[in-house]
């Protein structure tokens, strides 16, 4: 039996930290796992902290925009959180940008970026995204 | 063996005017520096020097790379590296050692062919140790500048908190790959450590912007997006502007701003918005 990232429910959010190496056994069954979680709650948004991931690959690049995109359609918001310097720079350097996906420095401000796309979902503000948000993604 | 009897012979031409050679050859190295040394320091380097190859001449015979000459190469590096540091030049370093040569030559004239013989042996040596000095003058000088190159590194590309929440990178001289590696570093980091979510990357002091210091600035800004930070170009000169759209440069969705004082404007509205959005009206969530 394979390791399984947990997920947490806080309120409307689900609370995915991934503390374990990403096999790719491990990040199917999370797609799998978010998906039916997102749906059993009703969770309005997603939060994956990556603050415990020191090597990321093109795949798990691709694995969190896969991630946000399915959220999405399950109408919740994802952002990812506490991404490490090493980590942003490696995935520059192989030309992946994560483009659609929403990043904040920690937690508290990756709360922060889902209650403002959130509201900008509701329709409250028209003009410029905010930090980390791309309206035509939305 | 030939070499031993002419090691022997110069052991003994060397050791029998030893006092006389070496006030000589401190005359005519000290000549050569024009005073920029003091005559007793290098007296005593000299001094040093000489005794160093009499006794490696003793045991080790004319080979200048064996084992008996390491004490010589170990101070002909100490003096070439002095020389490098005090700014000498290569030649009146390597004068140090081929000022010998005449010293002898000087008092050999009249003497047989033995001692002729002995004579071009010796500067054969002396040719191989002055090559050494050069050699290693220019690994230090090798050395001085690349810890200089270092030093310039470290000090042209501070981050620094502006404001709570914003960071900015006053970036100074030419943007090439690997500064723009330790600028992403470290702006990266400081995003961390003030909890950042807007960045200033001010251009004011980059002489000129072309394709590759704008491919640069971009990966920069994308890797600082992709930590949740929104990043502002700021310090575009008028020159810089015309050279960007003259070359076709894209900055796509990133805000550029003038002056740096621009940028920082942009960002506290950035943060207030964002505030005031998610108080606001992004109840229901949490």
């Amino acid at each position: 039996m394979t390791e399984r990232v947990p997920i947490l429910r806080i309120g409307d959010v689900l609370l995915v930290s991934i503390q374990v190496d990403l096999e790719d056994r491990v990040v199917m069954d999370l797609q799998e796992d978010l998906s039916n979680r997102i749906v059993e709650t009703g969770a309005r948004g997603v939060v994956i902290d990556i603050s415990a991931l020191e090597i990321v690959d093109s795949f798990v690049g691709r694995m969190l925009a896969t991630v946000a995109a399915m959220s999405r359609v399950l109408d919740a918001e994802t952002v990812v959180v506490g991404m490490r310097p090493a980590v942003a720079i490696t995935l520059v350097e192989l030309g992946l940008s994560l483009g659609g996906v929403r990043t904040a420095l920690n937690l508290e401000s990756g709360l922060a970026v889902l209650r403002r796309a959130r509201a900008a979902g509701l329709g409250y503000v028209p003009g410029r995204p905010t930090s980390g948000f791309r309206p035509d993604r939305t | 063996m030939t070499h031993d009897g002419g090691a022997q012979r110069l052991v003994d031409l060397l050791t029998a005017q030893s006092d006389e050679f070496i006030s000589q050859w401190v005359r005519s190295v000290g000549e050569s520096l024009r005073g920029r040394i003091s005559l007793t320091e290098l007296g005593q380097e000299l001094n040093e020097l000489y005794a160093a190859i009499l006794s490696g001449l003793q045991h080790g015979g004319l080979a200048s790379r064996g084992e008996a000459f390491a004490e010589v190469r170990s101070l002909l590096m100490e003096l070439s590296r002095n020389r490098a540091r005090q700014g000498f030049t290569p030649t009146e370093t390597a004068i140090s050692v081929f000022a010998l040569k005449d010293v002898l030559e000087r008092s050999l004239s009249g003497g047989g062919e033995e001692d002729v013989r002995a004579y071009l042996q010796f500067a054969r040596l002396l040719d191989d140790l002055g090559l050494f000095t050069v050699e290693s003058y220019a690994r230090t000088r090798e050395e001085i500048i690349s810890s200089q190159a270092d030093q310039l590194l470290e000090l042209s590309t501070p981050v620094v908190k502006l404001w709570d929440g914003v960071v900015a990178v006053p970036l100074v001289g030419t943007l090439d790959s690997a500064r723009t590696q330790v600028v992403m570093e470290r702006l990266l980091q400081a995003l961390i450590d003030y909890d950042s979510t807007q960045a200033i990357i001010d251009i004011t002091g980059v002489p000129a912007v072309d394709t590759q210091v704008a491919q640069h600035l971009l990966k920069t800004v994308v890797a600082a997006r992709m930590m949740g930070a929104e990043c502002v170009i700021s310090g575009i000169r008028p020159q810089i502007a015309q050279t960007i759209v003259a070359l076709g440069i894209e900055f796509g969705d990133i805000p550029t701003k003038g002056t740096l004082a621009d940028a920082l404007r942009h960002a506290l509205s950035a943060i207030e918005r964002d505030r005031k959005l998610a108080e606001e009206y992004g109840g229901g969530l949490l």
